[in-house]
């Protein structure tokens, strides 16, 4: 993030917070249907309910501000360093026989980047109000963190060959 | 509300079917899709004002995800097929989108005289530099020393340049774009509409099945160092000796738009009298 777009209001931090959660439900939505469409339900069901824990961060941004529902923000370029919202899920680390132990890492990565956002933002925020919402922020992202790691610690590590496919579905003949 | 957040009446996901994408899992598509949803949104255009005209391909799939009119039409005329519905139908945005193959190779024609005849269209182009839905091939891009089961040792066949070729042929706005920055993607294709006469948007778009290296580009792109220019040699010169990683808007220029003469020279009456037997 530059100075030109760190957020000077509350409104800013709330608007980039909207939007990074809106662009994790999106983007979790669009990973559970791209492992729906390559029947791998487990993994698709494991992306749908992260869908739905990042949902409720939106409902609650969007109650905590009064906002509407049609509300979008409109992000300067550069408002994260990544070129992707931090909690977004890269599309490229997906592989069509992942297991939950791989989903739920990406997941983990997702949620570090995001608290470690907010925790930027609370140690550098221009304003005592921007620091201290920051903060809450970066508790939130910190309890998904744990949500993650407890769900991780009950899910087996797949085997070195996960990716053998004996009959794979496209192959160069 | 400040000006950070404003009601709106279309979101991306309005855009966005009922049909789901059957694409590989982690193939570059994905993000163009989501890039050209957040910038029709980013316009606010209405979907029954925006038709999403394709050919063959992979990539060629994107009008079944997309909530505007669709044409998905014969391998490599989807220029031709969507010059005609800007000819005949200007009022709508009408988004061409393909892939190398399709574009470079048995659409290679069409692809000059798009850019030639200069209709306000906009074409993306989904470049993963091999035919994917058939395997593997290698297409127009694809490196000479692409070391494969079907060319072992590469083709050693030059690449094609589909930038300079474009510019070299009068496309009015030449940018380059990578399918990992969903959101700079989307704001070089809002751009892209947005510019008057034929604009052309290459979008590195990585084939993690055939071409699992580049899943590296990530690490390879970088935005472009100078602004865009409306200097046609002067952008000539940066995309002859650009890394083919610059992304950003290259040319943005004022080349005459084509514009259907008004009159109408002949009324169906009249059509149908030539054809009486």
């Amino acid at each position: 993030m530059t100075a030109a777009t760190a957020p000077q209001t509350i409104e800013d931090l709330m608007g980039q917070a909207l939007q990074m959660e809106r662009e994790a439900v999106a983007r979790y939505t669009e990973l559970a249907e791209m492992m729906e469409a390559h029947n791998n339900l487990e993994v698709a069901a494991l992306f749908r309910q992260m869908a739905e824990y990042e949902g409720h961060h939106v409902a609650q941004i969007l109650a905590d501000m009064g906002w509407a529902e049609d509300t979008v923000t409109l992000r300067e370029p550069g408002a994260w360093a990544s070129p992707e919202a931090p909690e977004s899920v890269p599309i490229d680390e997906m592989h069509y026989l992942m297991h939950p132990w791989h989903a739920l890492q990406l997941a983990l990565a997702a949620e570090q980047r995001a608290a470690n956002f907010f925790d930027a933002l609370a140690r550098t925020g221009t304003s005592d109000g921007i620091r201290r919402a920051a903060e809450e922020m970066r508790a939130e992202e910190l309890e998904h963190v744990a949500l993650v790691q407890a769900w991780l610690a009950k899910v087996p590590k797949p085997a070195a060959d996960w990716a053998l496919d004996p009959d794979p579905p496209r192959y160069v003949d | 509300m400040n000006d950070m957040v404003q009601p709106a009446a279309f979101a991306a996901a309005d855009y966005k079917s009922d049909t789901k994408p059957i694409w590989c899992p982690g193939c570059g598509d994905y993000t163009v899709l989501g890039s050209l949803t957040k910038a029709l949104a980013r316009l606010q255009l209405a979907p029954h004002e925006v038709a999403v005209v394709s050919g063959i391909g992979c990539s060629s799939r994107i009008p079944a995800y997309t909530t505007c009119y669709g044409f998905h039409g014969v391998h490599g005329r989807a220029l031709a097929a969507g010059t005609g519905l800007k000819v005949a139908r200007p009022e709508l945005t009408v988004i061409v989108a393909g892939g190398d193959g399709d574009g470079y190779s048995i659409g290679g024609n069409h692809f000059l005289h798009a850019c030639r005849r200069n209709v306000d269209l906009t074409y993306l182009v989904m470049d993963n530099h091999v035919y994917g839905m058939t395997k593997g091939q290698a297409s127009p891009t694809t490196e000479p020393d692409w070391d494969n089961k079907l060319a072992p040792g590469g083709t050693g066949i030059r690449s094609f340049h589909p930038l300079v070729i474009a510019l070299a042929s009068g496309a009015n706005f030449v940018a380059r774009a990578f399918s990992g920055d969903p959101n700079g993607s989307a704001e070089i294709i809002a751009q892209a509409i947005r510019h008057p006469g034929f604009s052309f948007v290459e979008i590195l778009s990585p084939c993690v099945t055939f071409r699992p290296e580049q899943r590296q580009w990530k690490e390879r792109v970088h935005p472009a160092a100078v602004a865009e220019t409306d200097d046609a040699a002067r952008a000539a010169r940066r995309i002859m000796t650009d890394d083919g990683f610059n992304i950003g808007v290259l040319y943005a220029g004022s080349r005459p738009v084509y514009a259907r003469r008004s009159e109408t020279s002949a009324t169906t009456a009249d059509l149908e009298q030539e054809f009486a037997l």
